[in-house]
């Protein structure tokens, strides 16, 4: 198999395309520098001048509101310019190919790329097609991976929980679509949490997810028993009837979290959740908006951590 | 004209023959030796073998000449020493009608490359809905009727088919795999598509569909030839299916028998192939079962896809790989590692898919065609884009050091390719 195609010939962070099979030494380097940006996402002069004259283009191939928006604070807290580019209604639309996009932009002088596309590992491919001081950011691609969302999920266990050796960690509902699932999941066992807990039915799990390190419950309380952390998982709107599960109703009542079957997580448990939330789907509104619930935290720490990571890859 | 080659390395698994030697060809045929030769040919330090039989090479003609054209697919098949090759029935439009397999036979007989035998569609369009005329298709020289990659979801249809077919004792080729079970998927079902976010394909949707060919093969006599294998369990069930007597042979992709799952890496999508490249175990059991015979043949199945559509994020990329000029060197390789013969390791790709095909080719008796090869086994070379002369550059190989050089090959007793 070929080198690691996020590092560059010294082993430092050219691309983010997966949290999978970076070391724990980046990580770790990433989630104390975003540490370093969340005074500076607090202070009144929200700005740094890391990324000064630098363009970062954010190409979302996929609608996506809320991570385009916390890309593009970022890169603005970075002084960087911001060009976004929804191209899901415009130049696919009219054929044109993915890598002619981004030669097109390439020629446009940008400095980082953040992409978003349906497909799996199509960050992969434009990281392989730009120039050398470019760089490419994943900011969620098809099922494979979102690493940036992992990475704040990683810093949110981090403040809350401070060491990873110890802790019981339970991700809960659709892991099968969920690329979220797949990065935070690489992530806890690079960091070395000892146990990674996958919950939901055999529908929503795929093929020999026990091959990710992780251990499988498909009953929902017992998962959570004693879990520190627990993660719960948009699950589509599509998705809930079907073909994988009857309906919204009863995906509630086996899997959805309520205080009840939180009461039986440690008593310091943290609830997480990637969002946009679905209440009374995934997730009863007294729990999303409850002591334990860091879900807005959350968010505050992904704008730092995705400063952290245009800075990393920019300054590599 | 009468050609001589004189001291090669003379290999031909019908026979089991494998004795440094000469051989002569008279009037087109293999012949015993006599009379002065018109053209010596000197095969010392050489392989002199049947000509390869492909039963699985897309031209892409007609349609799809952006892809690949007559002329430079025959040109690959001679280069990778095929001088027989059976092209599958998707082409644009498919091979449904007489009248386009007429123009197809007779384009392929003007180039005077590798002989071609088009295989028909066994459904109009390929739709899976309505026969096709294959009396007629055959009459104009259809020698068995498939759907290529697509499918019969109505199981009525396919038994249908299938009789018919066997009233009149054509052979169908099929490719198992139940299309539901494949819907939107890309990968092998398993830890590599559960890591990269990939849609699997189980392997289970390969036995339930050849369950049902199987049936229905109990059912109706039909001769069937099952293509592109893909897992351990269907190579079970054939090697029960063969015990029990059934008329039924198969195939594997040569690339099937080389990569699994793991060789995805990250992303590549020139192992985007079909059926998807499945596990470790699965690539194995298909490399022991085509050395056993359970799996009868191996194949390129050559799909030219040209640089655009493979250019793209794996799902979206065209599935297909380069294989003409890949299947001599490829199944060297596969000998080697199974510790085989050259006449047992050419016999996949020679006498044995004769046998499937029904012709007489493949092999070097007196009498037969005289499709011949003459190769360096040793020969190493590296699989670059220049050095394919198919206009599909699309190879999972590509980069990669493989042995095995064609130097000479003969169809019909004249020479059609020859090294510089």
């Amino acid at each position: 198999m070929q080198r690691n195609p996020q590092l560059n010939a010294n082993g430092e962070l050219q691309h983010l395309l997966s949290i999978e099979g970076l070391p724990r030494e980046i990580l770790l380097q990433i989630l104390d520098t975003a540490e370093s940006f969340v005074g500076v996402t607090e202070r009144d002069i929200k700005k740094v001048p890391l990324l000064r004259g630098k363009s970062v283009f954010n190409l979302f191939f996929e609608a996506s509101t809320r991570t385009r928006t916390t890309f593009e604070i970022a890169a603005k807290r970075l002084s960087a310019d911001v060009i976004n580019l929804n191209i899901a209604v415009s130049s696919q639309t009219k054929g044109e190919s993915l890598l002619d996009t981004v030669a097109n932009l390439s020629a446009m002088h940008a400095d980082v790329f953040v992409v978003r596309h349906a497909s799996s590992g199509a960050p992969f491919l434009i990281a392989r097609s730009v120039k050398a001081h470019e760089h490419v950011i994943n900011a969620g691609d098809g099922r494979h991976a979102h690493p940036t969302q992992g990475l704040l999920d990683l810093f949110t266990i981090r403040h809350y929980k401070k060491d990873f050796s110890r802790l019981t960690v339970a991700v809960v509902g659709d892991i099968l679509h969920s690329r979220v699932a797949r990065s935070l999941i690489h992530g806890l066992t690079t960091l070395g949490v000892p146990e990674v807990r996958v919950i939901g039915p055999q529908t929503l799990l795929p093929a020999g997810v026990e091959s990710l390190g992780v251990r499988v419950f498909h009953d929902m309380r017992d998962g959570v028993r004693g879990a520190d952390v627990i993660v719960m998982l948009r699950l589509q709107n599509e998705r809930m009837s079907g073909a994988l599960l009857p309906s919204a109703q009863e995906f509630f009542m086996k899997y959805g979290l309520t205080a009840e079957k939180l009461a039986l997580a440690q008593p310091d448990a943290i609830v997480m959740h990637p969002g946009p939330m679905n209440r009374g789907v995934e997730i009863d509104s007294s729990v999303a908006d409850g002591p334990h619930s860091v879900i807005l935290p959350q968010v505050t720490f992904g704008i730092a951590v995705r400063m952290a990571v245009m800075s990393i890859v920019a300054g590599n | 004209m009468r050609i001589l080659i004189r001291g090669g390395r003379i290999v031909d698994p019908a026979s089991g023959r494998d004795a440094t030697g000469d051989l002569f060809l008279a009037d087109g045929k293999i012949a015993e030796a006599g009379g002065k030769p018109d053209r010596t040919i000197d095969a010392a330090g050489l392989v002199v073998a049947p000509g390869l039989i492909d039963l699985s090479a897309r031209l892409r003609e007609p349609g799809y000449e952006y892809k690949a054209t007559l002329e430079s697919e025959m040109e690959a098949a001679v280069a990778g020493g095929v001088t027989s090759l059976a092209c599958a029935p998707d082409t644009d439009p498919p091979l449904d009608e007489p009248g386009l397999v007429d123009m197809l036979r007779r384009r392929a007989k003007a180039l005077a490359r590798a002989r071609v035998y088009p295989i028909g569609a066994l459904t109009l369009k390929l739709e899976g809905k309505r026969l096709t005329e294959m009396a007629e298709l055959a009459a104009s020289g259809c020698v068995a009727f498939s759907q290529a990659n697509l499918p019969i979801a109505d199981t009525q249809v396919l038994w249908r088919a299938l009789q018919y077919a066997a009233t009149f004792g054509y052979p169908v080729w099929l490719r198992a795999e139940d299309p539901w079970l494949a819907k939107g998927g890309v990968a092998h079902d398993g830890d590599v598509a559960t890591r990269l976010g990939l849609s699997g394909i189980p392997a289970f949707a390969e036995t339930i569909a050849l369950a049902t060919l199987l049936e229905l093969v109990r059912a109706t006599g039909s001769r069937l030839h099952v293509c592109r294998l893909s897992s351990a369990a269907g190579v079970e069930m054939m090697r029960t299916a063969k015990k029990e007597k059934l008329p039924v042979t198969c195939d594997v992709g040569i690339h099937h028998v080389h990569l699994s799952e793991v060789d995805l890496g990250y992303f590549d999508s020139h192992c985007r192939i079909e059926p998807p490249l499945r596990s470790q175990r699965d690539r194995e059991a298909l490399s022991r079962a085509l050395a056993d015979g359970t799996i009868d043949c191996a194949v390129s199945d050559h799909t030219p896809v040209d640089e655009d559509r493979k250019q793209m994020p794996f799902d979206e990329a065209e599935p297909g790989a380069t294989g003409l000029e890949l299947l001599l060197p490829l199944v060297l390789k596969w000998g080697e590692e199974r510790g085989l013969g050259l006449v047992q390791s050419l016999a996949r790709v020679t006498c044995e898919p004769a046998r499937v095909l029904g012709v007489s080719s493949g092999r070097l008796q007196p009498g037969a065609p005289g499709d011949v090869i003459l190769f360096d086994p040793h020969a190493p070379f590296r699989v670059t884009a220049e050095t394919l002369r198919s206009q599909g550059k699309n190879s999972p190989f590509l980069g990669h050091e493989l042995a095995g050089r064609v130097r000479a090959t003969l169809v019909a007793g004249n020479v059609v390719y020859e090294a510089r």
